[in-house]
């Protein structure tokens, strides 16, 4: 059993991957608003300056503004952190983007509780379910630096509006530089027959990490990076209910309307009932603390994910 | 005005050992309001543990969210919880945490996203006209988070509804995180804005409470218009390396700039 390597925050990677790619193509516009220090952008600006926009402090117009230059044919990028991104500029997303179908970028960096004892005006545990609710709008959330890569580059051929989510710290590598990587295709990162994790984003190295905990119980899982929350990758899914006792869903988000709520209503759709279990973050005031502190609180960790797995297979 | 001088000079060191021992928080922004915020609470403002629960006491709604630990700071001056409580700043399940939220005795409204605070400070000084109370609402705004245009919407519904029970505080430190305002987002004429909108304008020095108390010794500064005081301030003031230079926004001392910050500050006590 061999403990994945730690690589960096996606944030940087993002940050690398956008200068690699608008240094090729000067169509590419990344738009903030003040965050770029945030969004490590500062070399983007230093090297790049025709190629970013600062908008100031005003999510709102930073979303209105990137769909009129995605109108005048620039590739955009909207950076701002996700809790303001998702909830302040949610009207500009529905309007301008989604239902007009201008094919923003929209990347919501630090997200989750990635801002943790900032408290819940930073967090964003809500934006799975509003975006879900909004049609013409997909949803990517990248576990690792590969995907993060990956999902930028996938970004730029993808013609629809897109919503790109991630956090600040360094995250386990998941996957080998070969493994292939499209918009909408779960990843299957390790094969087991008793119980799958279906993950999505930064938990699901945790995820991973329960599973080689289980194994030494005699308990094989199968983890899948469930990357694009929306459109779920229904097959991924079904093949996992059909093949293995159970299911858990692991994500940093709420509860309600993210990634657990849309396997369980594909699964009944098909009319499949097996033992399943959503972690995410409960309808409560969200403890604050350093975002693996909240993890952990929440069973969003290689012990919690584990006991629920033990958990969930003895009662099925 | 010594005491309130001395004041802000202990709140300034107690801004930076509690930050310090967070390894978290908004230093520079907390710097530059504190003077406003001492002068709010010690001179200007009727806001007391003893009548926080009653009607009629004047309301503080910070809208720049994020110095907070100014908040806390002079809360716990004012004796609205024991001073140790600031030692949990940032810790996990504490209710310290890097914004307001109203877990903390003292605080109203819980804010941290900008662009808030002013619209339901209009609320507030609404809710007083109607109710014929004689309290008074303050609010305290980045300039910065002026480009957030809620803050003009409510503006207009200030000027609107003549609001002169509402003092807006402008913290105008010409600094934002990516550096300065008007290279940023450009304010001004940032006075004939707010003339425009319908309020009544005063600037003074933000970093000087005698100019402070003096700004906000008659309220309202005309009848039937909304206050609003542009505080000249100095981003990160009071320790000299720190004052004007953006990266201070969010960054926490080290070692050796915590000791020198304190040596300033001690310096500058025994200089009053
Ligand atoms: C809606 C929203 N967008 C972005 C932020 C992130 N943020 C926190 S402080 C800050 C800069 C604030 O600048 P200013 O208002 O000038 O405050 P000050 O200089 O007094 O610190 C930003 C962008 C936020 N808290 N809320
Ligand atoms: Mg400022």
């Amino acid at each position: 059993m061999i403990a994945p390597a730690i690589g960096r925050a996606n944030l940087e990677v993002f940050a690398d991957t956008v200068l690699e790619l608008a240094r090729q193509d000067p169509s590419i516009m990344v738009v903030t608003s003040d965050s770029r220090g945030s969004g490590k952008l500062v070399p983007f600006g230093e090297e790049l300056p025709d190629q970013i926009i600062e908008m100031g402090i005003a999510e709102q117009n930073l979303v209105g503004v990137a769909a009129g230059l995605a109108m005048s044919g620039a590739t955009v990028f909207a950076v701002s952190p996700a809790c303001f991104l998702t909830a302040r500029a949610l009207e500009q997303i529905k309007n301008d983007v989604a239902y007009s179908d201008h094919p923003v970028k929209l990347i919501g960096i630090s997200a989750g509780v990635s801002y943790g004892a900032l408290g819940a005006t930073h967090h964003s545990i809500h934006d799975f379910a509003a975006l879900r609710a909004i049609n013409n709008v997909g949803i990517v959330v990248p576990a690792d630096n590969f995907e993060t890569r990956e999902a930028i580059r996938a970004a730029l051929a993808h013609a629809r509006p897109l919503y790109i989510r991630y956090g600040k710290k360094p995250m386990l590598d998941l996957h080998s530089p070969d493994t292939r990587f499209e918009i909408g295709e779960a990843i299957v990162i390790r094969e087991g027959e008793d119980l799958t994790f279906i993950a999505t984003g930064e938990p699901t190295g945790r995820a991973l990490l329960a599973a080689q905990n289980l194994e030494a119980d005699g308990i094989s899982c199968r983890v899948i990076s469930m990357h694009t929350v929306k459109p779920l990758d229904m097959e991924a899914l079904l093949y996992a209910a059909r093949h293995s006792s159970a299911i858990i869903t692991v994500e940093e988000h709420s509860i309600y309307g993210g990634l657990g709520e849309a396997c369980a209503a594909i699964l009944l759709q098909h009319g499949i009932c097996l033992p399943f279990k959503i972690v995410a973050i409960p309808d409560d005031y969200t403890v604050t603390g350093d975002q693996l502190e909240i993890f952990d609180h929440y069973g969003i960790s290689a012990a919690g994910l584990s006991a629920a797995a033990r958990d969930l297979l003895a009662k099925g | 005005m010594r005491t309130l001088q001395r004041k802000s000079i202990e709140y300034r060191k107690t801004i930076l050992r509690i930050i310090k021992a967070a390894n978290a928080g908004h230093t520079a922004g907390s710097l530059s309001c504190i003077d406003i915020l001492n002068v709010l609470y010690n001179y200007v403002m009727d806001i007391t543990p003893q009548n926080f629960s009653s009607p009629q006491r004047d309301r503080y709604i910070q809208s720049k969210g994020h110095s907070v630990e100014a908040l806390y700071v002079v809360l716990a001056d004012k004796g609205f919880f024991p001073a140790a409580e600031l030692d949990t700043l940032g810790r996990f399940r504490s209710h310290f945490v890097g914004h307001p939220t109203r877990k903390v005795p003292g605080i109203e409204h819980n804010t941290g996203a900008l662009g808030h605070g002013l619209s339901v400070s209009v609320g507030l000084a609404l809710g007083a006209k109607y109710r014929g109370s004689p309290h008074r609402v303050f609010t305290l705004l980045g300039d910065g988070e002026l480009a957030e245009g809620s803050s003009w919407e409510a503006l207009m519904a200030a000027g609107h509804y003549q609001l002169d029970n509402l003092v807006i505080i402008v913290d105008r430190n010409r600094l934002q995180i990516t550096g300065s305002t008007e290279d940023v987002m450009g304010l001004e004429p940032l006075a004939d804005k707010f003339a425009a909108f319908g309020c009544a304008v005063r600037s003074c020095d933000g970093n000087d409470v005698e100019a402070l108390t003096q700004a906000l010794e008659q309220l309202p500064f005309v009848r039937g218009k909304p206050n609003l005081l542009l505080a000249q301030t100095t981003k990160g003031k009071g320790v000299s390396f720190m004052e004007d230079v953006a990266r201070w926004h969010h960054r926490v001392p080290a070692d050796e700039e915590y000791a020198a910050a304190l040596r300033e500050l001690e310096t500058a006590e025994m200089t009053l």
